[in-house]
């Protein structure tokens, strides 16, 4: 263990566990935004009643996002000094830009809202989540910018020794930083849409609250097929645009050595990345990598053998990862679709009701996944091309890192297991939180 | 520009101290005026609505500093490791006590999470102001900004001494935000701990402004040019002030005269730092300073822009929001709590 190897897993510890929380707020902000104008213009409790269920759920996993979302930011400055120092010119202004312009306004109507119900007209309540729901995704673009600028830097000169912003606009309006909001934000829809799905399946299936969990099911159903539709198609749009930009990246999410014309896309692969080679690779399409990666099946497309090896990313994890998340970025709609032509007698198929309760962790492993085709196969670099992860870690003793790494450990597993174990038992006992909940304390006003 | 943002950095980190101190400080205060769950619930919903708001502030002065001063930042966070860690740590605990306290349903389970806030609180503001006494003082940094020493270097006579001030500080102000905002037994105890906790806030005033003549150079650049001495004045009249509105029982009064005291604080050592922004104290060239540490005169353009822009505005609907909960709280279930 050393620090440069420790600072990685301490900030992909951090990083895998904030995103357990950011999508759902990405999503269901949205979501209760939408039931609650319902609420506001049509007058029927039932919204009310869904708003309330649904934001209790919402704070509790709000909450947690933010403490944990905290360490990030400063990690940077912790752990990767280097880095700081050497792109802090530009990446440093993205997260500041962030915080002053998105998080500022998140913050500050996220606690209006939750404790406003009484202060606030109806109009006016509505309006904060709403504002809740743009910040969030307002915010989700300036970090995904900050991102793409480590995938692709642009805009930028290097003097003085470091990394000097040329062109902001440039920066912040490159392709990649808007294909990857536009590929983020839907998982996190779609996220939040089988989150709702599940737990209302659950209450169908126990035949409970029916007409509360049907409507909240439909909801959910519409926003998740509209975004897991939109994301498969979105997602060839960015396979094209990493074989552009990254190649390696390409090369290494598909396990795919030798650089060729009409390069074919194999359904079954067991890389051998000690050897170089597949040892296994079944069912070959010609020329469909090629398509896939360029829209042309006679395209060229470099294998890893024409990187050299220390520039290579690590070609397992980042296979592995990339075939997962790309699967269930498949069955995504076909859950969708199926769920889409049965809306109208959901409850007279239990079992798809019971995969929908099941596949409610599949897109939160799905993001993760994401996330780790994207910054493992960026590697050996931390800035595609100009600054390897290597050069970018702190001057820090071992055991420091030592430290903080278990404390992370400790301190998430604590809040992990308390936040989803508090998740799952006000999700299964549903509406009845609402009112249950008062007479339960003992209380002297 | 570089001394615009300078100035904007102190700034941003007194409004952070500022504000996140009233409810830090109430959280410190809660084992010891709270005496049942209806008094703990007065004070969670006296910062309730508050507290996320405040700690943002913190997210954009840190980010603030990445922005404008990335040498800083970086040299900063990772020779304070164990500290900013730390603090880091106490702001996860304090944050998730007061999100999963509300859910609990056993008293046993409320009070795990009450401690966790109680506990965060606590070591957030006291490590803050080691933090902070330590910058003023300058820390062993060589050229390279890497440091040379550890946790317990930093828990020197005045980096402790500046801790108490903080903690003292963040204490009274919380003691006043409680009084101002509860009606009963509870506000009659944040009353007396305020009055008290005054008179030793004024005592480690004393104290600090003595030891930061002898433990630092923070006094130079007022000797320099001595209209600057206008900074520690106003933070002694906000420290008066607040003494005098809390004999007058004034609680809204004594709470601005309190934040001013704090902001000025803040920027009296913030100031005397100039034009370092961390000072090394192996060598003053190994200082990060606004010359050697800040961001492209572009990058400092863009930022001003947006600063000027956005942390007005956030200002407005903060003030807004406190608006909108002003008056006194009561013991009751608030937000998602309160029933349909």
């Amino acid at each position: 263990m050393d620090v440069l190897l420790l600072s990685r897993l301490q900030f992909a510890l951090a990083t895998f566990f904030h995103f357990l929380f950011v999508p759902l707020t990405l999503g269901l902000s949205v979501l209760l935004a939408y039931m609650e104008w319902k609420y506001v213009k049509t007058g029927d409790k039932e919204y009310l009643r869904m708003v309330k269920f649904w934001g209790r759920l919402f704070v509790i996993n709000f909450a947690i996002g933010i403490v944990t979302g905290i360490t990030l930011e400063f990690q940077f400055g912790t752990n990767w000094s280097r880095y700081s120092e050497y792109v802090g010119d530009i990446f440093g202004s993205l997260l500041a830009i962030e915080a002053t312009v998105a998080f500022f306004v998140e913050s500050t109507f996220i606690g209006v809202w939750i404790f406003g119900w009484k202060r606030l007209s109806k109009k006016m309540h509505a309006w904060c989540i709403t504002i809740v729901a743009i910040a969030s995704n307002v915010s989700a673009y300036w970090i995904l910018a900050a991102n793409a600028w480590m995938q692709h830097p642009v805009g930028y000169t290097i003097r003085n020794g470091r990394a000097e912003l040329t062109d902001f606009l440039a920066v912040i309006t490159q392709k990649g930083a808007i294909m990857a909001f536009m590929h983020t934000v839907s998982a996190a829809f779609i996220l939040a849409g089988f989150f709702v799905m599940g737990v209302s399946a659950y209450h169908l299936l126990k035949k409970q609250h029916i007409s509360f969990f049907t409507r909240s099911f439909s909801i959910a159903l519409t926003f998740a097929l509209v975004f897991s539709i939109f994301e498969v198609v979105q997602g060839h749009f960015n396979g094209n645009m990493i074989a552009e930009i990254q190649p390696a990246k390409l090369a290494a999410a598909d396990a795919h050595w030798e650089t060729q014309t009409n390069a074919p896309q194999a359904l079954f692969v067991i890389p051998d990345e000690k050897n170089e080679r597949n040892l296994v690779e079944l069912i070959k399409i010609p020329g469909m990598l090629s398509m896939l990666a360029f829209n042309n099946p006679n395209a060229e497309v470099k294998g890893l053998l024409d990187f050299p090896r220390d520039e290579r990313p690590p070609v397992l994890i980042t296979f592995v990862a990339f075939r997962t998340m790309v699967g269930l970025g498949f069955l995504f709609p076909m859950l969708t679709i199926i769920g889409f032509l049965i809306r109208k007698k959901l409850r007279e198929y239990p079992l798809y009701l019971k995969v929908m309760l099941f596949a409610i962790p599949l897109p939160y492993i799905a993001i993760e996944l994401g996330w780790t085709v994207a910054e493992v196969g960026r590697q050996p670099w931390i800035v595609y091309g100009i600054m390897k992860t290597a050069d970018a870690v702190s001057p820090i003793a071992l055991s420091q890192v030592v430290t903080s790494f278990f404390g992370f450990l400790v301190l998430y597993t604590v809040l992990g297991i308390a936040n989803f174990t508090l998740l799952v038992k006000l999700a299964r006992k549903g509406p009845d939180i609402l009112e249950g909940v008062t007479e339960k304390r003992e209380v002297t006003v | 520009m570089e001394t615009i943002w300078f100035v904007l950095w102190g700034v941003l980190w007194a409004a952070y101290f500022v504000l996140d101190g009233y409810d830090l400080g109430a959280g410190v205060l809660m084992p010891f005026i709270a005496r049942d769950e209806a008094d703990r619930k007065k004070i969670y919903n006296a910062i309730g609505p508050f507290w996320d708001g405040n700690e943002v502030w913190l997210i954009v002065a840190g980010g603030v500093t990445f922005a404008a001063f990335p040498g800083t930042y970086a040299t900063m966070f990772s020779a304070l490791y164990s500290v900013l860690m730390l603090i880091l740590f106490a702001l996860i605990l304090r944050g998730a006590g007061l999100a999963l306290r509300e859910e609990a349903e056993k008293q046993s389970h409320r009070a795990f999470w009450d401690w966790f806030f109680i506990i965060g609180s606590f070591i957030a503001a006291l490590l803050l102001g080691v933090a902070f006494a330590n910058f003023f003082k300058g820390i062993p940094i060589d050229a390279e900004g890497i440091f040379h020493g550890n946790l317990f270097t930093l828990l020197n006579p005045y980096g402790l001494a500046g801790g108490l001030l903080f903690l003292t500080f963040f204490l009274t102000h919380g003691a006043i935000w409680l009084t101002f905002k509860t009606e009963g037994e509870l506000h009659d105890k944040a009353m007396n701990y305020a009055g008290r906790l005054w008179v030793i806030l004024v005592v480690l005033s004393v104290i600090f402004l003595i030891a930061t003549a002898f433990a630092t150079d923070i006094y130079r650049n007022y000797l320099n040019s001595p209209v600057l001495f206008v900074l520690p004045l106003l933070a002694v009249a906000g420290l008066l002030l607040t003494g005098i509105y809390i004999k007058q029982v004034d609680w809204k009064k004594a709470w601005f005269a309190s934040a001013g005291y704090f902001f000025f604080v803040t920027l009296f050592g913030v100031v005397g730092m100039y034009p370092a922004l961390l000072p090394s104290s192996l060598n003053p060239a190994f200082s990060r300073t606004i010359h050697n540490s800040a961001s492209s005169p572009l990058t400092l353009k863009i930022m001003l822009v947006v600063a000027l822009i956005f942390v007005p505005l956030a200002i407005i609907y903060q003030a807004w929001a406190y608006k909108v909960f002003s008056g006194k709280v009561g013991g009751e279930h608030s937000g998602y709590h309160e029933g349909v």
